[in-house]
């Protein structure tokens, strides 16, 4: 277990390191000098000179790109010129409201789609199970921001329950900060679920035509056990993964539903950096959200392996 | 989706036959078929001229003259979604293209090698799936500027590890046959064998992974287009018309409907299709999603 996760945690770290280049490259490439953009058209040559001067500028590519880096590690992620605040205070404003909600969603994504897949799964052929698929199958093919419209229109415009947008703050209470986020929640969750629901129906009919499923019954374990037991357990690992996947998007996925509901998270914070052109802000919030998506797939892995003893040597 | 797999793998011969008895293929192709037939005639016919703005109409709601109604400057809302069909499908067909034409010789390569280049394939791999898609896509067409090709673009490098991956786990699972060891004896090379055997073997796969990679092309250029990163007006795109319905949601709630409908339809037409085929081509081959 020791090696399998040392080598998962290395792997893990190069990839890192690489996407740090990559982000840093891309974002050196552009067009624009930040200089100008902070100070604005009419700046004097000078003025300008100075920026660069202090922002360091002028010095040579590697020497910034190592600073950068220093800088991350150490939690110092620098300072946005169009909110003229820490990067780090930026992104902790905002995760507040895009961690919940991703979190939110995808418990309810998989509070509906494990019953369901199950259901559907033992039920294999008949109405329930065609019906439920059926809907499943439809789900996969709606646009989350078209659904989320939808919702906007019949809870928020026609029944007037919850507010169509905006984000109160925690600081109004528990409450109305949840209620801000029901919309956008169910609007990720439903077509996310869908997929899910799919995937654990397919595994548990992989598990269930299984020789040891049989003898289990066979023995007279009652079937409700044996679903739940047996073959759920050992379904489990491409559920995982999907669940995986779907955490990782949801995480930066939220970028267009954040739009939607004018929630102030991630997604808006970076959508409106780059069309503002406020490139540190943009390498600061994709660094950390391609480091959770490696931190994710690390902690699938070892999930794996607590479910599967056999993946813990050869992964 | 329902439709289980009935007959053992069919041989070249029944593929028809057995692609007939599936409903899930037949549904999803007819579905498929429909939009692209109105993708096609939307260039030689539409029932309104889109660049055609008739402020006195704006937002009518469905009626005989206008089927699906007319948008905030008055254009036929159909004859829109016609064309806008055609540019999903030209993205997504060329997104799914780049992502085939790059990364399936990648995945041969290095099945074929092994060693160092798999291993770096691997890593590339990793990498890109590190950065969320959308994400990376909506940097790409903000930092390149907006527009169909670099969504195009953008939505296409994310097919190419996808395809590498699928096209090098399947010539992995050939390459210990005995007729390609036969094929090796014989004197042919590495390059010659992918193209002749190891190819058509994967072909099946790579179809079905190419009509899923399809329906989320469609999905992401609506995204696209939805947050102004797209196709660009006057040309119209499905997202970008859910984009103008947003804002009117109050007093014309229509303008949302059929863009979306249009949308689901065609997901579903390439995701039943996708199944549909999979269960035909190979039927002890897992449904992952």
């Amino acid at each position: 277990m020791i090696p399998f996760l040392a080598r998962r945690l290395l792997t893990g770290l190069a990839t890192l390191l690489l996407a740090s280049v990559v982000v840093f490259a891309v974002l050196e490439i552009l067009p624009g000098d930040p200089a100008l953009l902070m100070l604005g058209m009419n700046a004097s040559p000078e003025a300008l000179a100075t920026l660069r001067e202090q922002l360091g500028l002028n010095d040579p590519v590697m020497v910034r790109y190592v600073s950068w880096i220093l800088g991350l590690l150490t939690g110092d992620f620098g300072r946005s010129f169009t909110y003229s605040s820490p990067v780090i205070d930026l992104i902790a404003e905002r995760a507040v409201v895009s961690l919940p909600l991703a979190v939110i969603s995808l418990l309810l994504s998989t509070a509906i789609a494990i019953p369901v897949g199950i259901f559907a799964a033992a039920r294999r052929g008949k109405a329930a199970d065609t019906l439920s698929m059926g809907a499943a199958q439809v789900g996969v093919a709606v646009p989350n921001f078209w659904f989320a419209l939808i919702l906007v229109y019949i809870f928020a415009v026609w029944l007037q329950l919850v507010p169509a947008g905006g984000f109160p703050g925690w600081k109004a209470g528990l409450w109305p900060g949840l209620k801000a986020l029901i919309l956008p929640s169910v609007a990720l969750a439903l077509p996310q679920a869908a997929i899910l629901a799919r995937v654990t129906r397919s595994a548990m009919l992989e598990v269930l035509g299984e020789d040891y499923i049989r003898t289990a019954r066979a023995k007279g374990m009652p079937r409700r056990h044996v679903l739940w037991r047996h073959a759920l357990r050992n379904a489990m690992i491409p559920v995982l993964t999907i669940l995986g996947l779907q955490f990782a998007f949801l995480l930066a996925g939220t970028i267009i539903i954040e739009n939607v509901f004018y929630l102030p998270g991630l997604g808006r914070l970076v959508f409106q950096a780059i069309t503002q052109r406020d490139l540190i802000v943009v390498e600061g919030v994709v660094m950390l959200l391609v480091a959770s998506v490696i931190f994710v797939n690390i902690v699938v892995d070892i999930c794996y392996a607590l479910v599967d003893p056999r993946l813990r040597s050869n992964a | 989706m329902s439709a289980e797999p009935t007959s053992p793998a069919p041989t070249d011969g029944s593929f028809v036959a057995a692609a007939l008895s599936n409903r899930s293929f037949v549904a999803g192709l007819f579905i498929t078929g429909l939009i692209a037939a109105m993708a096609l005639v939307s260039f030689v016919w539409t029932p309104y001229d889109v660049t055609q703005l008739v402020v006195a109409d704006r937002m009518k709601t469905p009626s005989a003259q206008h089927w699906f109604g007319t948008d905030h400057f008055g254009r036929d809302i159909l004859a829109m979604i016609m064309v806008g069909a055609r540019n999903s499908i030209a993205v997504a067909v060329v997104a799914v293209g780049i992502g085939m034409g790059i990364g399936v010789p990648l995945g041969c390569w290095a099945a074929a090698r092994g060693g160092f280049v798999d291993e770096a394939l691997m890593r590339f791999n990793d990498l890109v799936f590190a950065f969320p898609a959308l994400l990376s896509a909506v940097l790409i067409t903000a930092i390149f500027g907006p527009g169909a090709i670099n969504a195009i673009i953008a939505i296409g490098i994310f097919n190419i590890p996808v395809f590498a991956r699928v096209a090098r786990a399947g010539a992995l699972s050939v390459w210990p046959r005995e007729y390609i060891l036969a094929a090796r004896a014989a004197g042919k090379g590495k390059v010659l064998i992918t193209i002749e055997h190891i190819l058509p073997n994967i072909a099946s796969i790579l179809l079905v992974q190419g009509t899923i990679q399809f329906a989320l092309g469609i999905l992401a250029e609506a995204g696209l287009s939805y947050l102004g990163l797209g196709t660009q007006p006057p040309m119209p795109s499905w997202g970008r018309m859910l984009f103008d319905a947003q804002t009117r949601m109050m007093v014309a709630p229509h303008l949302a409907l059929f863009p979306g409908f249009a949308i689901i339809v065609t997901v579903l037409g390439l995701n039943l299709l996708g199944d549909g085929l999979r269960d035909v081509l190979d039927p002890r081959l897992r449904r992952e999603r």
